[in-house]
């Protein structure tokens, strides 16, 4: 390719990397202004979206639920209610059936996939001690293959009722949620994988595995933080 | 890929506009004739939806960049037009990036993996090269028109073939009946050389047939 644009010998070499420079240079700037307008222009509508699907999601993993409300993770383990994250802490979303009765716990959690880091959202009834939904948030998986853990019926049928019991103490999880191979599962707590899809599936055990582990604990010890009506702020 | 680039190079005395928009959709189809971009074309292709936003997504990309290159083509040195080239082109991909976010996020989540792969698409780079950097503003505007456009129809077709056998359905709308048997490995990656060995077959049976005369 080359050939086709002979360097010119006639000017001076500091000239013409001087050239280079500035044509780099203000290309480079130019360009990066153009991403921070357009970043800036859709930033607000993004984070508006993206709000929004959660919120969306959180009542398609926690069934039955006619209203949500924010709680914050304090760094001393405790739930307090919030109106808005503060963008460190974890949140979890709180579920309320019509009666105002709390159905479940609505919680975020991430791992490493196969592609890229996948963001979940899962509910857990602390009455019942069980995973009740699961959402994907966000995921790069391969098209047709790792994305068949947001779209394998089979798959999903498996956060239906999936055990995360606490042990008699109540202090942790007795039997922590794992992954097993498809048609493996012979335990309440364990996650039936996708054949084709062995990487993302399992992950998506850990995840829950990792998350419930710590969070099922302090929720269902703190049952009586999330127990009050959302509409008697 | 720098045979298949002075393809377009060799041309007849002065084309009108419309022959750059023309030659893009049949005559030097990114795809089905210069066998560019390659690497979304097979990865993207297993659903006509799928297929057919990511073209559209890259024809604006190439759009742009065909934009920009043509009237900065004087001030780039020649020396570092390649990098300059990649730059506009990264640039116009994270637009395109955070526009489809704003558009919809069920979108964003169906098309995450593949927008950024737009930069490496050699068809918008080759554009840039072999027209935008040598042409001017409306001929390349025409040209990334031409060519977008059949980018789209190529992805299209393929995309539609894949689904429609490998899933037994098209824009996720079942077409055949329950007892179909789907082919699974159409929409694998082997099943994208397959569709695409196939669409190169016919598209060489009719140049050949036209050449014979």
């Amino acid at each position: 390719m080359n050939a086709n644009h002979p360097v010119s010998s006639q000017t001076n070499p500091s000239e013409e990397s001087k050239k280079m420079l500035i044509a780099m240079v203000s290309i480079g700037i130019f360009c990066a202004l153009l991403i921070v307008l357009v970043y800036e222009g859709t930033k607000e509508r993004i984070d508006r979206l993206r709000t929004e699907a959660l919120e969306k999601a959180v009542f398609k993993v926690l069934p039955g639920i006619s209203n949500t409300r924010m709680f914050l993770l304090g760094a001393d383990g405790n739930f307090k209610p919030v109106e808005a994250p503060d963008g460190k802490s974890q949140v979890v979303y709180a579920g309320y059936d019509d009666a105002g009765e709390f159905i479940g716990v609505a919680i975020e959690a991430r791992g490493q996939g196969y592609a890229d880091v996948i963001r979940i959202l899962y509910g857990y009834d602390p009455h019942s001690q069980t995973i009740v939904g699961f959402y994907v948030l966000e995921s790069k998986e391969t098209p047709g293959l790792g994305d068949k853990i947001e779209k394998d019926e089979n798959f999903l049928a498996n956060f239906k009722a999936l055990s995360a019991k606490l042990d008699p103490e109540s202090t942790r999880i007795q039997n922590k949620v794992i992954p097993v191979k498809q048609g493996g599962k012979s335990n309440p707590w364990e996650v039936e994988g996708i054949t084709g899809a062995t990487i993302s599936s399992r992950a998506i055990g850990n995840i829950i595995g990792e998350s419930s582990s710590v969070m099922a604990p302090l929720i269902y010890n703190q049952i009586e933080t999330f127990n009050v009506n959302p509409d008697s702020k | 890929m720098s045979t298949r680039i002075t393809n377009n190079t060799d041309k007849k005395a002065e084309p009108s506009s419309t022959d750059e928009f023309i030659k893009g959709l049949w005559r030097e189809n990114p795809v089905f004739v210069q066998v560019l971009g390659m690497c979304p074309v097979l990865a993207v292709s297993n659903t006509a939806q799928n297929a057919l936003a990511m073209g559209l997504a890259t024809a604006f990309v190439l759009l742009m960049s065909n934009i920009l290159v043509a009237s900065l083509r004087n001030f780039i040195p020649k020396q570092v037009r390649i990098a300059s080239f990649i730059l506009i082109i990264a640039t116009f991909v994270t637009i395109v990036d955070y526009a489809i976010q704003a558009i919809s996020v069920d979108l964003h989540k169906n098309l995450g993996a593949f927008i950024s792969l737009i930069v490496v698409n050699c068809l918008i780079l080759s554009r840039a090269e072999a027209f935008a950097s040598k042409n001017t503003i409306g001929k390349s505007i025409m040209d990334a028109l031409g060519m977008g456009v059949g980018f789209v129809l190529a992805l299209f077709c393929l995309g539609a073939v894949r689904e429609l056998l490998g899933n037994g359905s098209l824009f996720d709308v079942a077409i055949f009946p329950e007892s179909f048997q789907e082919w699974i490995i159409m929409i694998l990656p082997a099943g994208g050389f397959f569709t695409l060995a196939l669409w190169l077959i016919v598209f060489n049976y009719f140049k050949v047939k036209k050449a014979k005369g």
